[in-house]
């Protein structure tokens, strides 16, 4: 079974944005970049899935500038079989969640694999579209924010989060999954295989040729900061908290 | 043209029937003046929200496989729904989360996750970066489709009286399928729609301790208990009390966040509260400056004395 894991280059979570001076953008020159976490468990789980012989290739693919195959090195160190940049043709430098699907399915069916592995969302812009969109391109049924996985034959047995609680499903393959956070604790990249990821081949996907039509349907008019919560007061103890909370606030009886 | 919102199935109903997050998405459905239509899935009471204010018609498409449902049957009975709709809404819950993108790519448009407020009949705005920043996003005309985050609108009142319409849907998919639902809730209000939620971090240290210091507080309060990611990685907390951008975005009349350090990624699901009280030992901890009341103290001594001194349960 080929899995493909879809991966984005982002900026790293620990970095603190700011909107471009005027305001049309994020500013991300200069930014330390990351791949998207959830990401990061999606690939794992393939990998592990290829470790225990379920799998026969891991193939990461990614879309963006020249910057991603820094991403694509990583993950050929921790352990992906191949790796696929799509360089994004000029205009769509900035795509949206429904330009990556299409782009995804293109790839996916060129491969002829049966599973698709993606992050829950992308911690840049939060949308959490692409692997439900990519699941409807390819008419392939879809599971989200999954945090257990098996497999067993042709079918895949999971569970995923939704409000208050955890649903089981059960999946028929071929299929689209999106990875929580919980499904694994993924391994860190060692030096000599992120050593002998830097020779490894790049494999180039031409997104123009394609010939899609890729929007973008969304435009992102301003970026700016929201305003900041008023500022609060440091009570120096519980009777004056409670004192507080009662007669100013008035959130307790 | 008209507008139509999702119900979720069997949503946490309040004492109407109807889920406060239910009433406040209909209240962002006005914003296009147009007709405002309801979508029931399943054995959900569709007489309950025939009294929800500003609603034409309340459509019921009652099949046992719409009891429990999954994205492919959802996106499929929406897509044959969709030619009759300018605008397709929900609460930004993990059915609408899961179903609408993937009704998107089938209509072959662009979807917004969870709008917190509505500018044009085309252009929203959403937080982007864990909440850091607020992007105005125009989507192309034609079918909107998107989610709201609920606590952003006002509860649509009850005093309405719409009629009810049985839709026949497309048969079950069958390719995924529910095969069962565990709920960690017990006895508590539903975090996401909790009026007062008590969190706590790492530094309750154990499973024990996360319930002996915190559940009196929440007891007290009828309050929803909720943890950090490092809380709930520490095995603490069940997943599902996760509070932030990747777990539950809460907005309360009152958040308690115990001995949790603040990190934007859960502070992104908090924002939004009412009135929020920290107690933490350090007082240059980030969440200090976010809170209304920052107590510096201990927890184990705070938490205890905080429940001696609130008043007795109702
Ligand atoms: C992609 C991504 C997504 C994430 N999503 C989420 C999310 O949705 N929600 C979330 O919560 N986190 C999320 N995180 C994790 C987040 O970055 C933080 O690591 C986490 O919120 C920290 O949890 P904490 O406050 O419990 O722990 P810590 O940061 O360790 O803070 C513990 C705090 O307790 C205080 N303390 C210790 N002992 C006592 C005591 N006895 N009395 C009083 N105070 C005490 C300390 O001063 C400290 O401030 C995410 C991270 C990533 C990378
Ligand atoms: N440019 C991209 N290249 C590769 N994968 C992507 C890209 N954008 C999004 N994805 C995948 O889609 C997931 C969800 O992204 P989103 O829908 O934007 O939140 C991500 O976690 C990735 O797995």
């Amino acid at each position: 079974m080929k899995i493909i894991v879809s991966i984005k280059r982002v900026v790293d979570h620990n970095v603190q944005v700011r909107p471009s001076s005027d305001h049309s953008a994020v500013e991300l020159a200069g930014a330390r970049m990351s791949i998207n976490p959830f990401d990061e468990n999606a690939l794992e789980e393939a990998v592990r899935l290829k470790e225990r012989g379920i799998a026969s290739e891991v193939i990461v693919v990614s879309f963006g500038d020249s910057g991603v195959q820094e991403s694509l090195r990583q993950a050929l160190a921790l352990g992906a079989t191949r790796a696929i940049w799509g360089q994004l043709p000029a205009g769509l430098e900035q795509p949206d969640q429904l330009a990556v699907a299409k782009l995804l399915r293109e790839v996916v069916q060129a491969e002829q694999a049966s599973l698709v592995l993606l992050g829950k969302q992308a911690i840049d812009e939060d949308a959490g579209q692409t692997a439900q969109m990519l699941a409807a391109l390819l008419d392939w049924p879809q599971a989200t924010a999954v945090s257990a996985l098996e497999i067993e034959g042709e079918k895949l047995k999971l569970q995923r989060e939704v409000e208050g609680g955890t649903e089981s499903l059960e999946v028929q393959l071929p299929a689209v999954l999106s990875a929580d956070l919980r499904l694994n604790a993924p391994r860190f990249a060692k030096l000599p295989d992120l050593m002998k990821a830097k020779r490894l081949p790049i494999e180039p996907f031409d997104c123009a040729a394609a010939g899609l039509a890729l929007g973008p349907r969304l435009r992102t008019l301003r970026v700016e900061s929201p305003a900041p919560r008023a500022g609060g007061i440091v009570v120096s103890s519980v009777a004056e908290l409670v004192e507080k909370l009662r007669h100013e606030a008035q959130v307790i009886a | 043209m008209s507008t139509l919102v999702i119900v979720e199935p069997g949503s946490h109903p309040s004492a109407s029937g109807v889920a406060r997050v239910t009433r406040q998405a209909v209240t962002a459905a006005q914003h296009w003046g147009q007709p405002v239509d309801l979508l029931v899935l399943g054995h959900t009471d569709a007489a309950a929200h025939t009294h929800i204010a500003g609603v034409r018609r309340v459509l019921r498409a009652d099949a046992p496989h719409l009891a429990q449902p999954v994205a492919e049957d959802v996106a499929a009975l929406l897509d044959g729904l969709a030619d009759d709709y300018a605008v397709i809404l929900s609460a930004h819950t993990s059915l609408a989360r899961n179903a609408l993108p993937r009704l998107a790519a089938r209509r072959d448009v662009g979807m917004l996750s969870e709008a917190v407020a509505l500018l044009g009949p085309t252009t929203y705005q959403r937080p982007i970066y864990a909440g850091n920043l607020l992007a105005t996003v125009e989507n192309t005309p034609g079918l909107q489709i998107l989610t709201v985050r609920a606590s952003r609108f006002a509860e649509a009142a009850l005093d309405g009286q719409a009629e009810v319409q049985a839709i026949v849907a497309p048969a079950a998919d069958g390719r995924a399928r529910v095969t069962a639902r565990q709920s960690a809730g017990g006895e508590r209000p539903e975090l996401g729609l909790a009026r007062v939620v008590v969190s706590g971090g790492r530094s309750l240290g154990s499973a024990g301790q996360f319930n002996a210091v915190l559940s009196p507080l929440a007891d007290q309060l009828g309050a929803a208990l909720g943890a950090t990611r490092a809380a709930v990685d520490a095995g603490y907390a069940p997943n599902e009390w996760q509070v932030g951008q990747t777990g539950t975005v809460v907005a309360p009349e009152l958040y308690i966040a115990v001995g949790i350090s603040g990190a934007i990624q859960h502070t992104a699901g908090i924002k939004d509260s009412r009135v929020i009280v920290a107690i933490n030992q350090d007082p240059d901890a980030p969440i200090m400056q976010l809170a209304d009341y920052a107590l510096v103290a201990d927890i184990f001594e705070a938490v205890p004395e905080l429940v001696r001194q609130l008043p007795a349960k109702v």
